[in-house]
């Protein structure tokens, strides 16, 4: 019953999907605003169905309903509820389920909030929408089928992934990805919209802000939650090993980076109307290729979800977004041409330009790095690896420019730079990077990307810091109250402005939670016996038992380490070893991490002696890594901040909503 | 000013110095030897920078030194075996190389098509930099004249 | 619309989706081994269960099949009978087949044999999987030909059938390669074959010498 209203539901948005699309863009065509309404229907509709579809799926995964194909690849009974209901989303066709939920739910909400007010652009939007929806709803019908009916029904399933249930980040990041990467589609599709009905001003742009401005910040937090997660249980002490498939989470953000920058230069000066659509059709194939790519067998990954049909599906829907677009944007190119002008080198907008230069350089670095392996196999015949050491070579100069930036934009204002109060602004953040640098110099330090980026970043964070303080000293001169309420008060009179300063002090703790930790490693790899020390960075740790335990699933190893800092115990930590029945004699590690505002410890068990006697041991200890966390948070709270709707001021969708319907269309 | 300067830098010291001390003290880890202290030699640290540079070949993406695989720690093993029958660095790498072939380094060799993934980004960046700096220029001048006159 | 420039749009896209489509026709889990056409990697290995030791030094003359497995490794269960078939075919041909287990214990491989039926061949014991890395194996099974000069003739990644080693293994009786030329230190050290090859060359220089 569960598995026959499941499909019974994709069905139906499929075929609704394709009847909204097609009334669209025949209801734009034919100046029919019933039929155009029906489109917004259509899509209001198919978020009922995809709702009711992914209830359907949570019951039968709750129920163990095991005649559901997806429920007997994934559940079992014996594991926990909280479990079961996150699998929906730990193998391929649950997620293409809950992929196609979020999609209708972001394609109803966009639909809702700007109705009819947008006439031609809004039909099409949904019509792209829709259309992105359809393809999600056919391989739901065809190759990624969740609801498949299992004949004989079998007693009980094998459970998910033990990889990916060991660790609470596994119910938060694929949400996040999901909102993160499906999120861009709003975008694009208005983008794609305005480009189809001829509206080439900026409407499109600011509707979709907002949505840029949330998607981005979801995708952020994935990323990172992705980062924590690989850090906390894989065992290496690493939190990013470039991996195809998580530069092809980090593709999209960046070109999404870049548009959230460079939109504001075609907002307030009518420059770069076509490198905003290119960027935000950029951003949306990078994310159908980053799903290509898990999902297709293309290249080996940690995340690969296994091979299937499903990777020919993917290529066919990226050939027809991608052409088509490509040809909707240089066919348009003429007439978006840019009306605008600078009116000087030395303003805010030059520094977009120039951080738009290095996102793009950024991206066509990692997709190159990415996608090379499959190039030099096409070209010479040969396999090879582009890893870390190539990216981390090619990536870091720009980094270390980027970050740079993030300190000099809001120096600039916009238009033509002030020298004098230039200077003025210069001065402390300036100082503070001299300082570091001397300060790291003294300290011993001689990596020279790592001195770079410190000094940036120093300068980067007082840059911004700077601003808040600048701002709130002047409000309180004005009258404006007690230090909290002027800060308060500063932020709220230009929420995109703060927010974005907020979100740029976040980046910049986390890029120097990067470079510490990753600059100042310490690592060790020790064969002790028990009561044998090592030392590393300040502590020490004592090898002091060994046990193991048999439980139903697996048979564990554990450790016992004893950690002293100038002598004295300061706790202890288990890192363990899980064999797990299914795995063969692989064993999975969980390492153990004690987590300081200004390192971690971090011990992996690789191997013991069976009777105890003795075991190895990789001890790490990696500064600052807990700034990368917390600067994840305060980018999103920063843009959240400058999304989060205010009544007092009237929005700049409300503004555009209000201008159109004057225009009067639809 | 300059005393709230001081200030704030003072901060930023104070936060940082946690961070870069243990790197200092660790430079000096070597001569101290406490108790039953097992110390690191020239042969770790080659080790360890040999496996960072290959690949762990039943692992996905992850390098020799990072993963904490079964084979990984022979095959790390095995770099310190060469070591230590006095190979130097790049016969070691060599002979991982001759075994498993140029996909087992992590960063593809820099020469012949390989150049390309090396060289393709600067071109790019170059390039781009020319590209937006001619088109800044043309952005600012010749729309001054209207712009003044607006004004 | 300009459908010129559109046309532009299109000479871009097609590359880059060749370039994708390219990539869905290739298995990133399937890596080519330098080794075939190269001499085998010499080793010394103890046989399981047994107080012998076996060195590929000893089998010139002989073609050899080597195949890595282990007990954990689900696709060895395929190949198994198709090994043992195949040996006991061409055993009285001369050809020798030897199992070597890795990253396994022998206490595992002896119960999965007995499971699997028997073996028509010995296996050889790896400890700390120094052969396995010296003949560059990543998985398992991964089976090596190697022919009467002790060269490698081809690398199996994955499970291989009795038809697959037949087609590999009939040729080199019918036709052995010609012997190997003894080859002075000299000439070795010139051709940038590194150690474990070299001494395996080297050694048999000495054994035709002496």
């Amino acid at each position: 019953m569960t598995r026959i209203i499941g499909s019974s539901a994709v069905i139906a948005a499929l075929a609704i999907a394709s009847y909204g699309m097609i009334a669209a863009v025949v209801g734009v065509k034919r100046r029919e605003a019933a039929l155009v309404r029906s489109a917004r229907a259509a899509a209001y509709t198919c978020f009922g169905l995809m709702t009711v579809a992914n209830l359907a799926m949570i019951y039968g995964l709750v129920t163990h309903d095991f005649s559901i194909d997806y429920v007997a690849q994934v559940g079992s009974r014996a594991t926990p509820v909280f479990f079961t209901v996150i699998s929906l989303w730990s193998a391929l066709e649950g997620s293409i389920l809950f992929w196609g939920w979020v999609l209708a739910l972001y394609a109803a909400l966009a639909m809702w909030i700007t109705k009819s007010s947008l006439g031609s652009l809004g039909a099409y939007a949904n019509a792209v929408l829709l259309f992105v929806s359809a393809f999600f709803y056919i391989l739901l019908v065809g190759p990624a089928n969740p609801f498949g009916l299992v004949s004989p029904v079998p007693l009980d399933g094998p459970g998910p992934n033990p990889l990916l249930q060991n660790h609470i980040l596994m119910a938060v990041h694929p949400p996040l990805l999901y909102l993160g990467y499906v999120g861009m589609t709003v975008p694009f599709a208005f983008g794609l919209g305005a480009l189809l009905s001829g509206r080439l001003d900026d409407t499109w742009l600011r509707v979709t802000r907002t949505w840029t401005v949330a998607a981005w910040s979801f995708l952020t937090l994935a990323i990172v939650a992705g980062m924590w997660w690989s850090y906390e249980v894989l065992g290496w002490g690493g939190y990013w090993a470039w991996d195809p498939v998580e530069n092809a989470s980090f593709l999209p953000w960046l070109t999404a980076t870049a548009f959230m920058h460079s939109a504001m230069v075609q907002e307030r000066r009518g420059l770069l109307r076509v490198w905003n659509m290119s960027l935000i059709i950029a951003t949306f194939l990078l994310t159908i290729l980053g799903t290509f790519l898990t999902r297709s067998g293309v290249i080996s990954s940690v995340h690969a979800f296994g091979e299937g049909p499903i990777g020919t599906y993917f290529l066919a829907f990226m050939a027809v977004t991608l052409v088509f677009s490509m040809v909707m944007l240089l066919g348009r190119s003429t007439e978006l041409r840019s009306e605008g002008h600078l009116d000087s080198m030395a303003s805010r907008e030059t520094v977009f330009l120039g951080n738009n230069l290095l996102f793009t350089a950024f991206t066509f670095t990692v997709l190159l790095g990415t996608l090379f392996p499959i190039l030099a196999e096409a070209a010479r015949g040969v396999k090879v690896s582009v890893g870390a050491p190539f990216f981390n070579m090619m990536t870091i100069p720009l980094c270390v420019a980027l970050i740079f930036l993030v300190g000099v934009g809001p120096m600039l204002p916009w238009r033509v730079a002030n020298m004098e109060e230039l200077r003025r602004k210069l001065r402390i953040p300036g100082g503070a990077a001299v300082l570091t640098l001397a300060v790291a110099l003294t300290l011993g330090m001689r990596d020279f990307w790592g001195l770079l980026a410190f000094t940036a970043g120093a300068f980067a964070l007082l840059g911004n810091v700077q601003e808040f303080v600048l701002g709130t000293m002047a409000r309180r001169r004005a009258g404006g109250g007690s230090i909290p309420r002027a800060l308060w008060g500063l932020m709220n009179s230009n929420p995109r402005r703060y927010g974005g300063y907020t979100a740029h002090i976040g980046l910049v703790l986390m890029a120097i939670g990067i470079t510490a930790s990753s600059a100042f490693r310490m690592e060790r790899e020790a064969t002790v016996r028990l009561g044998e020390m090592v030392e590393l960075g300040g502590y020490t740790v004592r090898f002091e038992e060994l046990w193991a335990e048999d439980q139903p699933h697996r048979f564990v190893v554990g450790s016992r380490f004893a950690v002293l800092i100038n002598g004295r115990e300061r706790g202890e930590m288990n890192p363990r070893l899980n064999y797990y029945r299914a795995r063969g004699s692989e064993p999975i590690t969980t390492p153990s991490v004690r987590t300081r505002a200004h390192n971690d410890l971090y011990l992996t068990l690789l191997a013991f002696e069976s009777d105890g006697s003795s075991a190895t041991v990789t001890v790490i200890v990696e500064p600052l890594v807990v700034w990368i966390w917390i600067g994840s948070l305060i980018i999103a709270m920063g843009a959240f901040f400058s999304i989060w709707p205010r009544r007092r001021r009237p929005s700049p969708v409300r503004r555009t909503r209000n201008e159109l319907q004057e225009a009067g269309v639809a | 000013m300059t005393g709230r300067m001081a200030r704030v830098l003072a901060v930023i010291a104070a936060v940082l110095a946690p961070a870069f001390g243990p790197a200092a003290a660790h430079a000096e880890a070597g001569i101290q030897a406490r108790g039953r202290v097992v110390e690191e030699t020239l042969i770790d640290r080659q080790t360890r920078e040999i496996s960072s540079q290959l690949r762990c070949v039943v692992c996905q993406g992850l390098s020799l030194q990072d993963s904490p695989s079964q084979l990984a720690q022979e095959m790390r093993a095995i770099v310190r075996e060469k070591l230590e029958e006095g190979m130097t660095p790049a016969e070691v790498k060599a002979y991982f190389l001759d075994r498993y072939g140029e996909w087992v380094l992590l960063a593809p060799e820099p020469k012949g098509f390989n150049l390309l993934v090396y060289v393709m980004p600067v071109l790019m960046l170059v390039g781009g930099a020319g590209f937006v700096f001619f088109k800044a220029r043309s952005w600012t001048k010749p729309q001054d004249v209207p712009e003044t006159a607006d004004v | 619309m300009n459908w010129k420039r559109s046309a532009v749009g299109v000479g871009i896209s097609v590359p880059i989706l060749a370039l994708l489509a390219f990539g869905m026709t290739k298995n990133p889990n399937v890596i080519p081994s330098p080794l075939p056409g190269r001499p085998a990697p010499e080793f010394a290995l103890p046989v399981m269960d047994e107080p012998d030791t076996v060195r590929l030094a000893d089998l010139r003359g002989n073609v050899v099949v080597l195949n890595f497995w282990a007990s954990w490794c689900l696709e060895c269960r395929h190949e198994h009978s198709d090994l043992s078939m195949a040996a006991r075919l061409f055993e009285p041909q001369g050809v020798r087949f030897y199992g070597v287990l890795y990253n396994d214990t022998p206490t595992n491989g002896r119960t999965w044999i007995r499971e699997m039926g028997g073996q028509y061949y010995p296996s050889l014991v790896d400890e700390g999987s120094r052969t396995a890395v010296s003949y560059g194996l990543y998985g398992v099974p991964e089976t090596f030909i190697i022919d009467q000069n002790g060269t490698v003739v081809h690398k199996q990644i994955g499970p291989i059938t009795l038809s697959r080693l037949s087609a590999l293994i009939q040729p080199l009786l019918d036709e052995p390669p010609a012997p190997a030329v003894p080859v002075g230190g000299d000439e070795a050290a010139g051709t940038g074959v590194t150690d474990d090859a070299m001494e395996a060359v080297a050694g048999d220089a000495a054994e035709v010498t002496s």
